[in-house]
Order: C-alpha cells, then sequence, then structure tokens
C-alpha cells in the first residue's frame, strides 16, 4: 500500500527525512529504528569538511524557523568511510545531499558518494542559501544548474534529483531545464531567504543575518510550486516544506510529489517520521485509495 | 531519552518573571547527573514552533518528580508560566550530560557559582555533592533583590554569597569580585549563568579543575541540527567542534572557545 518506486529508490513508504534536518541519522537512531523510514536524505557532504557559520544559527518565526548553520559536515571522505558505513546496519536506500562551491566540487564529491553501496540517489544541493560562494547562485540561474546537473551526471554511478530553490523568479522554467540536462527527479523546496531582527540591540538575530525559513510557515508555497512543477516535467519529484502530518503529506501527494520529506517538524517531534508511516495507511483508506501512488497529482489529473 | 506529556503537580511564581515547575513522569528514572536539561513544547499548535530547553534544578527520584526554574520572558516561556496543576507539558529529555562529579571526592571544597537563570541546575549539584561530603560554597549572581531565588535552598547546604548589579542586595557587583574579596578557596568550580561571567571565571580559574554549562540557541537539542555547534579549545579557527545540546552543555574550562 506504501511502496513506491522512483529512479534508484525503492522506497518501503514514501517518507523520509530532509536532509539539514536529520544528520546523518545516528541521534534519531537512539530514538526509533531508522530501517521503519522510506529513506533518509543525509546532510550535505562538501569536498573538505566544514565548520559552517557562527551562531546564533537558528531563529524562530511565526510557525517556522529560520536556520544559517552553512554546511557544516566532516567532508566526503569520512561521510563515506564513517557515516555511511555506520548507515548500512538499517535497510535504507541513501540520498547523499552533495553541496560544492564550485562545479569541481560537486563533481568530486558526487563522483565519490555515489560509489557507497547504501547510496541509491544524489540530491544536488544548488539551493543553500547559507553560503556565501556556490549553493544558491547554482540554484537561481537556469544555465548554471543545468551544467552543473549534466557534469554531475556524467561522473554519478546512481540517479541524480536537484533540489530546487523557491528563492527564483520562475520556479518552472528552472525545473524544465534541469530536467532537460538530464536531471532524474526533483526534491522542492529547500529554504526561503528570510531574516529577522532582535527589539532590543537592533541587530540582525542569527549571526549570518539571513537564513533559510523552513517550517509549516513555508507549506503553501511548496505546495504551490509542487503543483506547478509536476504539471510542467515528466520527472518525480520529491516534495517537502512545512510537513508535519500526515495530512500534509496527503496533501503534497495531491500536489504533485511522489514521495514527501520531512523536516524541521523532526526538531519539534523527533518521533514525527515513524508516526506519520503508521498513520499513513489508516489515512489513505479513509479518503479510498488502495495504495499511495493512486494520490499523486490528484489536484491538477483530471 | 524519552518523550512524554508529563503532568505538572506544582507551579508557582518565586521571584520577578521567574517560575517553578515541578512535572511528574517516568521520564525522570531516566535523569543522571545535574546540569541535564529538558526540552519542551510549550504549545499544541505552530507558534511558537520549537522546543524550549530548560534546565533540570531538582530531581525527587521516589516521586518521579522534577523541577525546574525558568525566566518567563519571551513567547514560548510565557505560555509555559500559564500551565495549571494536573495540566500536562510534553517532554522531551533528559538531554544533555551535565556536570561530572567522579573528580571530587569527600573532604574536599566545591566552589558553585551561578548567574541569573544559570542558578538553578546548580542546586541538584549541591545536594549531590554536598550528599557525597564535598563542602561547597554558592556564589550566586542577580540583577537586583526582586530577581533573587533559591537563596534559602542554597544557604541549607552550606556557605551563600548574594550578589547583585545594582546592589539591591547582599553584596554589590560581579560574582568574580565577590570571590575574591571573600577569599573562597576551592578544588572544583562548577559554573552556569551568561557567557560573559562564564569567560571572566574561565580567564581566572582556568587553570584549576572548573567545569561550565553553557547556552545556546538550540533546533533540536538532540545534536542532529548542527545550530549549537562551537569550536574545541585544541582547534579555534578549524573544522573540530563540539555541539552544546549532546556533547554538552557542561564543558571543562578550555574544552570549547565561549
Amino acid at each position: 500500500m506504501l511502496d513506491v518506486n522512483l529512479p534508484g529508490l525503492s522506497l518501503k513508504n514514501p517518507i523520509m527525512p530532509a536532509s539539514g534536518c536529520f544528520g546523518f541519522g545516528r541521534e534519531y537512531s537512539n530514538l526509533y529504528d531508522l530501517s521503519q523510514l522510506g529513506s533518509i536524505m543525509i546532510k550535505a557532504s562538501t569536498q573538505e569538511p566544514r565548520f559552517g557559520n557562527p551562531t546564533p544559527r537558528v531563529a524562530e518565526t511565526d510557525a517556522g524557523m529560520l536556520n544559517a548553520i552553512g554546511l557544516q559536515n566532516p567532508g566526503v571522505e569520512k561521510v563515506v568511510s564513517e557515516e555511511l558505513v555506520w548507515l548500512e546496519q538499517f535497510d535504507l536506500p541513501i540520498i547523499a545531499n552533495v553541496a560544492g562551491s564550485q562545479v569541481e566540487d560537486y563533481v568530486y564529491v558526487a563522483e565519490k558518494i555515489s560509489q557507497s553501496k547504501n547510496v541509491h540517489a544524489l540530491e544536488l544541493n544548488i539551493s543553500c542559501p547559507n553560503v556565501k560562494t556556490g549553493g544558491i547562485a547554482f540554484g537561481t540561474i537556469p544555465d548554471v544548474a543545468a551544467g552543473l546537473t549534466k557534469a554531475v551526471k556524467e561522473v554519478s554511478d546512481v540517479p541524480v534529483y536537484v533540489k530546487l530553490s523557491p528563492n527564483v523568479a520562475n520556479i518552472v522554467d528552472m525545473a524544465k531545464a534541469i530536467e532537460n540536462a538530464g536531471a532524474d527527479g526533483l526534491t522542492m523546496i529547500n529554504t526561503l531567504i528570510g531574516m529577522r531582527i532582535d527589539l532590543k540591540t537592533g541587530k540582525p538575530v542569527i549571526a549570518n543575518k539571513t537564513g533559510g525559513l523552513s517550517g509549516p510557515a513555508i507549506k503553501p508555497v511548496a505546495i504551490r510550486m509542487v503543483y506547478e512543477v509536476s504539471q510542467a516535467v515528466n520527472i518525480p519529484i520529491i516534495g517537502m516544506g512545512g510537513v508535519q502530518t500526515v495530512d500534509d503529506v496527503i496533501e503534497f501527494l495531491y500536489a504533485g510529489a511522489s514521495a514527501v520529506a520531512v523536516g524541521t517538524a523532526n526538531f519539534v517531534n523527533p518521533f514525527v517520521c515513524p508516526e506519520i508511516i503508521d498513520q499513513l495507511p489508516e489515512k489513505l483508506k479513509e479518503l479510498g485509495y488502495e495504495h499511495v501512488t493512486e494520490c499523486v497529482g490528484r489536484s491538477w489529473k483530471a | 531519552m524519552k518523550k512524554e506529556q508529563m503532568v505538572v503537580t506544582k507551579h508557582e511564581q518565586i521571584a520577578d518573571h521567574i517560575f517553578q515547575l515541578t512535572l511528574q513522569g517516568e521520564l525522570v528514572s531516566e535523569m543522571r547527573n545535574p546540569g541535564q536539561f529538558v526540552h519542551l513544547k510549550v504549545s499544541d499548535g505552530s507558534t511558537p514552533l520549537l522546543r524550549r530547553p530548560i534546565s533540570i534544578s531538582e530531581i525527587n527520584s521516589k516521586k518521579q518528580q522534577f523541577t525546574m526554574i525558568y525566566r518567563a520572558e519571551g513567547a514560548g516561556t510565557q505560555l509555559l508560566s500559564k500551565k495549571k496543576v494536573d495540566e500536562v507539558v510534553d517532554v522531551l529529555g533528559p538531554l544533555g550530560n551535565g556536570f561530572p562529579m567522579d573528580g571530587i571526592i569527600e573532604g574536599q571544597t566545591a566552589l558553585l557559582v551561578g548567574g541569573g537563570i544559570g542558578v538553578p541546575p546548580l542546586l541538584e549539584l549541591s545536594t549531590r555533592l554536598v550528599s557525597k561530603g564535598v563542602k561547597v560554597h554558592h556564589v550566586l549572581g542577580f540583577q537586583s533583590q526582586k530577581a533573587v531565588f533559591l537563596e534559602s535552598e542554597f544557604i541549607a547546604l552550606g556557605n551563600t554569597i548574594i550578589a547583585t548589579d545594582d546592589g539591591s542586595y547582599g553584596y554589590k557587583g560581579f560574582v568574580t569580585d565577590a570571590i575574591k574579596d571573600n577569599g573562597l578557596e576551592f578544588d572544583t568550580m562548577f559554573t552556569c549563568g551568561p557567557t560573559p561571567m562564564l569567560r571572566a571565571l574561565e580567564k581566572l580559574y582556568g587553570h584549576k579543575p572548573l567545569f561550565l554549562s553553557l547556552e545556546e540557541r538550540m533546533g533540536c537539542g538532540i545534536g542532529a541540527c548542527f545550530a549549537c555547534v562551537c569550536h574545541t579549545g585544541n582547534d579555534p579557527t578549524g573544522t573540530s567542534y563540539k555541539k552544546v545540546c549532546s556533547d554538552g552543555p557542561v564543558f571543562k574550562a578550555g574544552e570549547v572557545v565561549i
């Protein structure tokens, strides 16, 4: 009832934690068996280890949060030799998030990480708003995003999904350019660039000044973008942005997503993913579906 | 670590904007060291969205109860302050590692230094040290007389000096001056409070056994989000790091950059 097949990914259910919200799974493995999940989109890996941005790195907003972690990670070598090896104990196809500052970095990380036996797909991070070079620059210019997608496709052993930024004028143009460049799927959306200012000091609340807005506040934006893009491309979409409940999951499927990632909600309720997976069959029954795939794109299909 | 709907058994205001909340539930049986904290969801809705990290000030294992003291300042803690007896609070915990007590033995002296809302976790620590046969001194800093709390509880455990910034109560001035002026000697110092206070204490006493409890804005509270990361003392500009929530919140002086 819940199984979903996507390029490279044979998922026992369509629910997975979003990259950056779940580390490499170690912390959550103390709370539940990670094999229950459809997949894990692991934290971004870069060529070299990165410390990330100064603190404070997070701030709360109405129905959301801002973060500017800055892609902190131990570097791809350690991710491959330690984190991915550790993750092998779970029955999980991993989606590895790949980040960099220039095309060569992405290519290096993609080639290396895609050889790990439990990495079944890559998620190209061209939309991180919190790094000065690379990151979002790759995700806002269609030709640049397409060029990067092509370069990574050439070296990757597994299908390549590209994570779209909502911080663009025309998300459909961006999605089409990436599809034409050979991407196997899309993941969307990344965070929206936001800011908060402290009333006492008059200064931005987070050290990086701006950060990525996530949480339920961005769900309507994400739903709209998945709805538009899913009708314009022929590659599958993993939807995300403000998912907290099983109802949110159905809404993303209706909008056109084939699977759904849960981000910030993991911080609020660390058990949110297994809880949603438990509730999904009953919700599908209640809505009259025999299989989760029947929901996909219902909002625009006849 | 557990997530549990814990029941409010006592909740009262004990100083200006300061509340004392006692909760009951099975999660208490997992609490080990003083200095650990819990992560609370104060509303059922999406605002405020994130949990609130609050330190544990007393643990009563027999009754399966623990007490925490917090300042109702922001929207989240103000909502929390409205919780009534018999209502439930969504608690994730216990989190973090707390104060290590192995290094201090019977007959030795510990100096516990707290500042403002950093004072509460020192109460359980002091109780445990006293029951171990350790002599304790407390130096507790507050902004003013109306912000002072837990004075009698600390007096019952050992020598207690209250310092206020404005001199409206006790010693006038910083905790560092109060320590010096009172000629306090110690084998180990434990401290929790505002970062400038921790920095000052580390500068003056970092050569001695000194354990500091840090505060940092957190996302998840369990080590997954990398929001509360700090540089390590032996690699202050490199990529080595410690997470305040899961590696701390207590660190030995010099272990991390504060």
